[in-house]
């Protein structure tokens, strides 16, 4: 179980690595939300992993760590409120920079494309 | 014992007086808020001296949150350290919020809440003494501080602020992996015991342990702007609005602070195989950060761009206290921390002022309109220089000739004396050159401009914290050599007995 939770782990952050990245605010949003996943589960975890067990002192001779719960808890409500923040602001920018490029132009290869598109448009007509 | 609850009261004052201040009645009446805000700052000013006094005479104060007693509960701890960076925290709040009282507060809304909750996650983040509850007080100010970066609006503002949010996330969701390691191994987040328990972890949790260390320095080398990091500072520094840039000025601080907290005191010297553990990567960063700051310096543009290439040169000087972990070192870089963060907000606010009277050529150093106000911007101008370069009769001199002796200390003189000299030097060069651009080069007529008095307060304020730290040294250096000493042998902890 733990070489299936850690992959999983693994993959989510990669995931969320990759995408952060991106050229684009979208796909940056997108794996800021996978790598946040993927830090619950992590932080999850560190509690060591066990099955059938509550989190409660004195009910069973078996419990699991609280502790982490409580701290994943937190991370939750704080990742989501900055993942909505981060979305207004990424649309924001749209609307005040007229691109959805985290540096707020667009690179020069796609500003040149974009030159190049309109004089063959003025050349055809 | 009514006293005891003093050490949670410089969260609570800023966290209820936002809290009225967003109440409808209160948020639509400008002059209600602005007062309230003044007179929570005010407040906040004398509990946090009070707080010094109380810590430095009877010790180190633990507050358990709820008396939820320790391995449970929360704890804030307010130890010398902590107090005098409350105490900074709250003049500069008193200067921000007066500066920002003339009329910058209504270029958006909610700007005095705002103001408030961020400084109730600065004062907390100072207090706490528990790891996972540090992380959330950065939470805390930083929404409140993305939301001030913006205010206002504008294209800048914006793109500024996208980088800065995201970059932030990222290096929360690190800090978080870091949290993760680090419970896994120590079995603990408290402070305290972390340090206790430092030298028993063995075999393979040391390196568990190293990565969950080197991860925490990433993300406080995130805040406080260490070299490969630091990309975000300047623009956002000088796209955000004058008063908040000199609120800003302590952000960076917070990054240090930490380094202090994490890597002096838990992964300090006592703790067995971790010991030191960040000094290999901490010592090349500090030195680069300095040396790539004062090239940033010379280049600077504009009177904003200059003061936010100082506060790298300023984060590098202090990075390289922090990376020879000593009692010399240390007090020295918390009197030199106190100083550059208070003569940073100034220059912030005077080029506020400056920017508002030039028309378009706003702060750049080229040839512009005449200032209406040109003894008075250049005389506060005059003062914040001397005191950002270094040079006698202010505290930035006595800040680096202390950070000059403890190197001579500590045997490194020889890597540190060049750079910190240097950057005095190149501070030396631009500022005179930012001050006769502006002050002499000019062609028009001046277009008069009234300075409100509460400008005018606000900067009083910092001028005056700026000679008191002169006029008190003998007790100021003396003060931070305790609370050095304090935080290098680690935490002792008396919790005050329950009913």
């Amino acid at each position: 179980m733990e070489f299936a939770y850690a992959l999983g782990v693994g993959f989510l952050t990669g995931a969320g690595v990759f995408l952060m990245l991106r050229g684009r605010t979208f796909p940056v949003i997108l794996g800021l939300t996978l790598l946040s996943y993927a830090v619950n589960l992590f932080l999850f975890a560190s509690g060591r992993l066990t099955i059938n067990a509550a989190p409660i002192l004195g009910t069973a001779s078996e419990y699991t760590d609280p502790l982490p719960q409580a701290l994943v808890l937190t991370a939750i409500v704080i990742g989501f409120a900055m993942t909505a923040f981060v979305l207004i602001l990424a649309m924001r920018a749209r609307a005040d920079l007229g691109n959805d490029h985290v540096d707020g132009h667009l690179p020069p290869a796609q500003l040149s494309a974009r030159a190049e598109q309109r004089r063959e448009r003025r050349e055809h007509s | 014992m009514m006293f005891q609850h003093v050490v949670i009261l410089p969260i609570l004052l800023p966290l209820l007086a936002g809290a009225l201040m967003v109440i409808p009645a209160v948020s639509r009446n400008m002059v209600l808020q602005r007062r309230l805000g003044t007179v929570a700052s005010v407040l906040a000013v004398v509990l946090a001296v009070w707080l010094l006094v109380l810590v430095d005479h009877n010790g180190t104060q633990a507050y358990a949150v709820g008396e939820w007693k320790p391995p449970f509960g929360i704890l804030l701890v307010a130890d010398r350290l902590a107090t005098l960076l409350l105490l900074l925290t709250s003049v500069l709040l008193l200067a921000v919020q007066l500066f920002a009282s003339a009329g910058e507060d209504e270029r958006g809304r909610f700007f005095q809440p705002l103001l408030m909750f961020q400084v109730m996650g600065i004062q907390g983040a100072f207090l706490t003494g528990d790891i996972f509850n540090l992380f959330v007080f950065f939470e805390v100010l930083l929404i409140a501080s993305y939301a001030l970066l913006i205010h206002g609006g504008g294209k800048a503002k914006t793109a500024a602020s996208l980088h800065y949010v995201i970059l932030n996330l990222a290096g929360s969701a690190l800090f978080l992996f870091a949290l993760g390691i680090l419970y896994g191994t120590f079995g603990t987040l408290n402070m305290a015991d972390m340090q206790a328990n430092a030298a028993l972890i063995q075999n393979d949790d040391l390196y568990l342990a190293k990565v969950g260390a080197l991860l925490l320095l990433v993300v406080f080398g995130l805040k406080a702007a260490m070299l490969p990091l630091h990309f975000w500072l300047p623009k956002a520094y000088a796209a955000a609005p004058a008063p908040v840039a000199a609120l800003f000025a302590i952000m960076t601080k917070i990054g240090i602070y930490s380094l202090w907290r994490v890597h002096s005191a838990i992964f300090g010297e006592h703790a067995g195989a971790l010991a030191n553990v960040a000094l290999p990567w901490l010592w090349p960063m500090a030195w680069l950060t300095l040396a790539l700051g004062v090239v940033a310096v010379l280049a600077s543009q504009s009177l904003r761009a200059l003061a936010a290439n100082l506060v790298i040169v300023s984060v590098g000087s202090l990075l390289l206290m922090v990376a020879n972990p000593a009692q010399s070192t240390t007090a020295a870089g918390l009197y030199y921390l106190v100083h550059s963060t208070l003569a940073t907000a100034l220059i912030f606010l005077i080029a506020g002022l400056i920017m508002g009277q030039r028309g378009k050529s706003e702060d750049r150093f080229v040839r512009g309109r005449p200032l209406a106000h040109p003894r008075l911007l250049g005389g506060l101008f005059f003062i914040a220089a001397l005191a950002l370069i270094g040079m006698p009769p202010f505290s930035g001199f006595i800040g680096k000739a202390l950070m000059l002796s403890a190197a001579l200390d500590e045997g490194v003189a020889g890597w540190i004396w060049p750079p910190l000299l240097l950057s005095s030097l190149a501070a030396l060069l631009v500022l005179s050159r930012a001050g006769s651009s502006i002050f002499w080069r000019s062609r028009g007529r001046a277009v008069p401009v009234t300075i409100d008095t509460r400008q005018l307060a606000g900067i009083g304020v910092l001028l005056v914290a700026l000679v008191l730290m002169v006029v008190l040294a003998g007790w100021l250096t003396a003060f931070t050599d305790r609370a050095a000493a304090d935080l290098l042998a680690g935490m002792q902890l008396v919790l005050p007995e329950g009913r």
